[in-house]
């Protein structure tokens, strides 16, 4: 038990880092446009 | 070969030929590849616009750069970069991005562009003390992309709403997987056994994941629910909500007291689904009104105008709103029409693909009708304005897409009704297991209850049948048919009275020369004497010699009205007109002639007379034909259920004609737009009725049949008017629609038959108290899933018929 009690608390709080990870991406735009990136990586500059 | 290596004529490195065949050497085989598929491509590559170039455009006002339009949708940062949304237009490919994003290295002052591809935007950064809005469009222009203003406020509301939808998206997944992982556990326990101690560790764990997903993302359910008992109408969230609420309440209370089943993982699930199928038909939705918008927000926002009278005319720039119907305004080639009009003078081809989805530019000439949005392609021409603003036709188009999107309730109110009814269904058999196991206690009977609540919430019904009308829809739409919403594909898919509008629908609806019976060179000189004619059965015999030699234009044209044209041809006389004109000027009719005249006349042609010096040499049947393949369709389309019929205004003789041609057996002339409502709402009392049609006249009849379906070329008045716009010309598009709606609804029946199915084999194990937790983790999502991927998998809309 006593593993547990600090494995499950634990992977739940990467999860909610993992959330909070995706909820900034979301935030500043990095799902905004999913076309046009993949295309400028093709760019030769 | 001692000369050094020839650059390559992909990418410039090195190549290690110094002899290439046809001036084209490579560096490595992936470059030859690639300039072959390069040099494949449709896309036009217009020359490169090199840092030479950037010499200072001409100086022409634009409406970008009006300091008030950047204070109005620019925002200014500190450091003095200015920053503003605009639309982009003529993107093809991938190199039109790179060259519109390589603008900074072209053009001083801009130190960003970047390209939203499929939705056609730009995000640029720059200067405004160097470079002005204006020059960037000019540069832009030159290098073949238009630029226009797009709604700030609307966007970010627009980009708000999208993250929020994410961000819910985003918390109930990791929430569904962290509470299917807890459960993985919680069912292995429950066959090998476990600790009381872990069992609680886990359910504890579990109701905290759960808990997060019902209060955060699940709240729209509820609210949604709410929302909908307020009105007093039961929507699709309430057995939804229901099943969330019985769930995860049964399983919280379960977990707080120590006993009973939990249904955590079902419940994370079933949001997390739901969610994400909402988030697929929202997508689908808006792009439709992207691409009207990108038009939109396209068409320019200023016109050329001319004013004086005659020999003193000068062109003035003015706004769009200063236009006023009957105005003459000039638009040059490139240009956008910034209003709709009828061309006065000049000659040009028009590229209205945006607007029609016809992909050929179309030759117009004077008297023909061009649109606001439409490119002018090859030269300046004056038109007179017909509508301006929010008048013109893509302003209208984009209110009705605006309205579409906002009048979503057809394709709701369907899975609505059939949810109200579930929500019934679902209290009436949870309380029915409730009484058949309250002998065995209360604490049995209410978790038999819950679990029939949790195992048939309507999660493929909520998902299936909204998506198949909406992936329906938006297919049509691929093929130039506009559905304004479900309600429209569940009429066509029903069969019953389809009523035709004969001129322009049947028919081409225009005039042609359909018999003629003389001498050919004859009839070269009657289009020569017609050429100057108004007349749609002048325009018709001056069309019908377009393909023989021109005859020389004859002296001394004198237009008789309402009889026809005299002219003056070397030393005889010619004229051209009705029988009336002819038996006035020639001596003798020809029997043969007269005869096959009046027999044309009785199919509903114009008998045309011609007499050359006081003989009756020739006559011609002038008529709008019917489209060739009325008939085919027509018969397919009574296969199908439906009873054809046709209703016009014209004369009841020419209705007639094109009934027999057609193969319809009822048909009816001369109705004015007030009978033809009548007929269609007398039809429409007894059963499904659809009207096809394109005049102004026909908006009444459009709006008073269940259907009202406005064919390619259609009035304003009815495109307004009516529920599908096919913007194909022809009827093929017709049958086309009505057989996508059908596999439409077909397919939604399956997937409810399917999901009837899981719904009452999983309420009738429930019932029988075998309602193990496992076997409602496996059902719920197999029976969205079965939904879903039977409705992502067909094909709704097919191009022939």
């Amino acid at each position: 038990m006593s593993v547990l009690a600090i494995v499950l608390p634990l992977a739940l709080v990467l999860a909610a880092i993992a959330v909070r990870g995706c909820i900034w991406a979301i935030r500043s735009g990095q799902y905004d446009d999913t076309d046009t990136p993949p295309l400028r990586m093709l760019k030769d500059d | 070969m001692a000369a050094g290596a020839l650059p390559c004529t992909h990418c410039g490195a090195p190549s290690p030929t110094s002899d290439a065949p046809g001036d084209r050497a490579f560096c490595c085989g992936g470059c030859e590849v690639a300039h072959a598929a390069l040099s494949q491509l449709t896309c036009p590559v217009p020359a490169p616009v090199h840092v030479a170039d950037d010499r200072p455009p001409p100086a022409e006002p634009s409406p970008l750069d009006d300091p008030t339009f950047l204070e109005e949708h620019a925002s200014t940062d500190d450091a003095g970069i200015t920053r503003i949304e605009l639309a982009i237009r003529g993107m093809h490919c991938a190199s039109c991005v790179w060259r519109v994003e390589a603008l900074p290295e072209r053009l001083g002052g801009v130190y960003e562009a970047r390209v939203n591809f499929r939705r056609g935007r730009l995000q640029l950064a720059f200067d405004r003390g160097r470079v002005s809005l204006g020059e960037v469009a000019r540069h832009l222009s030159r290098m073949g992309y238009d630029i226009g203003p797009v709604s700030a406020s609307a966007a970010a509301a627009r980009v708000a709403e999208d993250h929020a939808a994410m961000i819910r998206m985003a918390v109930a997944g990791a929430c569904a997987g962290n509470a299917m992982l807890l459960a993985f556990a919680l069912y292995a326990g429950l066959f090998d056994g476990m600790q009381p101690i872990y069992r609680e560790a886990f359910r504890w764990g579990s109701l905290a994941v759960t808990g997060v997903a019902l209060l955060w993302p699940g709240m729209v359910f509820f609210r949604g629910a709410w929302a909908g008992l307020r009105s007093g109408s039961v929507n699709l969230d309430g057995p939804i909500a229901l099943a969330l609420l019985a769930g995860g309440a049964w399983s919280a209370a379960s977990t707080i007291t120590g006993r009973g089943e939990v249904y955590f993982d079902s419940v994370s699930v079933l949001i997390f689904a739901l969610l994400v199928g909402r988030f697929i038909q929202q997508r689908q939705q808006r792009w439709a009104a992207d691409s009207v918008e990108l038009l939109f927000s396209l068409t320019p926002r200023t016109a050329r105008r001319v004013v004086g009278s005659a020999g003193d005319e000068r062109v003035e720039r003015v706004s769009v709103a200063a236009i006023e119907t009957g105005d003459i305004v000039e638009v040059a080639p490139g240009e956008s029409f910034p209003i709709d009009g009828e061309i006065v003078s000049g000659r040009t081809a028009v590229d209205a693909s945006l607007l029609t989805g016809e992909s050929l530019p179309r030759t117009c000439g004077v008297g023909d009708e061009v649109f606001a949005g439409a490119v002018n392609v090859s030269a300046t021409v004056r038109c007179r304005v017909t509508a301006s603003g929010a008048d013109t036709r893509v302003a209208r188009l984009m209110a009705l897409v605006e309205d579409a999107s906002g009048r979503k309730a057809p394709i709701v109110r369907f899975a609505d009704r059939v949810g109200g009814c579930f929500l019934l269904a679902m209290i009436v058999l949870a309380a029915a297991t409730f009484l058949l196991w309250l002998g065995h206690g209360v604490h049995v009977a209410l978790e038999r209850a819950v679990s029939l609540l949790v195992v048939t919430c309507p999660c493929a019904l909520g998902l299936a049948t909204p998506l198949a009308f909406t992936l329906a829809i938006g297919r049509a739409a691929g093929r130039g048919i506009l559905i304004k919403g479900g309600d429209a594909v569940q009429h066509l898919a029903a069969g019953g009275t389809l009523f035709l509008d004969k001129t322009g629908t049947l028919t081409n609806g225009r005039m042609e020369l359909v018999h003629w019976s003389g001498p050919v060179p004859l009839l070269a000189l009657v289009a020569a004497a017609e050429r100057e004619s108004s007349h749609p059965v002048g325009l018709a015999l001056a069309a019908a010699a377009d393909k023989l030699p021109a005859a020389p234009t004859p002296e001394g044209v004198t237009h008789l009205p309402g009889e026809g044209v005299i002219a003056q041809t070397g030393s005889s006389r010619l004229a051209v007109g009705s029988e009336r004109l002819a038996r006035r000027l020639a001596h003798v009719m020809d029997p043969g002639l007269s005869a096959a005249a009046h027999a044309w006349a009785g199919e509903g042609l114009t008998p045309v007379y011609v007499v050359v010096d006081g003989d009756l040499r020739a006559v011609a049947g002038v008529g709008d034909q019917v489209r060739e393949e009325a008939p085919s369709v027509i018969r397919s389309l009574e296969r199908r259920g439906w009873a054809c019929r046709i209703l016009s205004g014209d004369d009841e003789r020419a209705v007639a004609h094109v009934a027999r041609a057609c193969g319809v057996g009822e048909w009816r002339g001369g109705a004015s737009p007030e009978t033809k409502m009548a007929i269609i709402k007398e039809a429409a009392a007894k059963g499904n009725t659809v009207m096809v049609g394109d005049g102004v006249n026909d908006a009444g009849a459009l709006a008073a049949s269940h259907v009202g379906v406005s064919v390619h070329g259609g009035a304003e008045a009815s495109l307004a008017a009516a529920d599908v716009y096919l913007a194909k010309p022809g009827l093929h598009p017709l049958f086309t629609l009505v057989d996508g709606c059908e596999r439409t609804l077909r397919m939604i029946r399956w997937t409810l038959a399917a999901s009837s199915v899981y719904n009452v084999a999983a309420a009738a194990v429930a019932m029988s108290g075998h309602m193990h937790p496992i076997v409602a983790a496996l059902v719920m999502p197999l029976s969205s899933l079965t939904a879903v991927s039977i409705c992502v998998s067909s094909r709704f809309f097919r191009s022939e018929p």
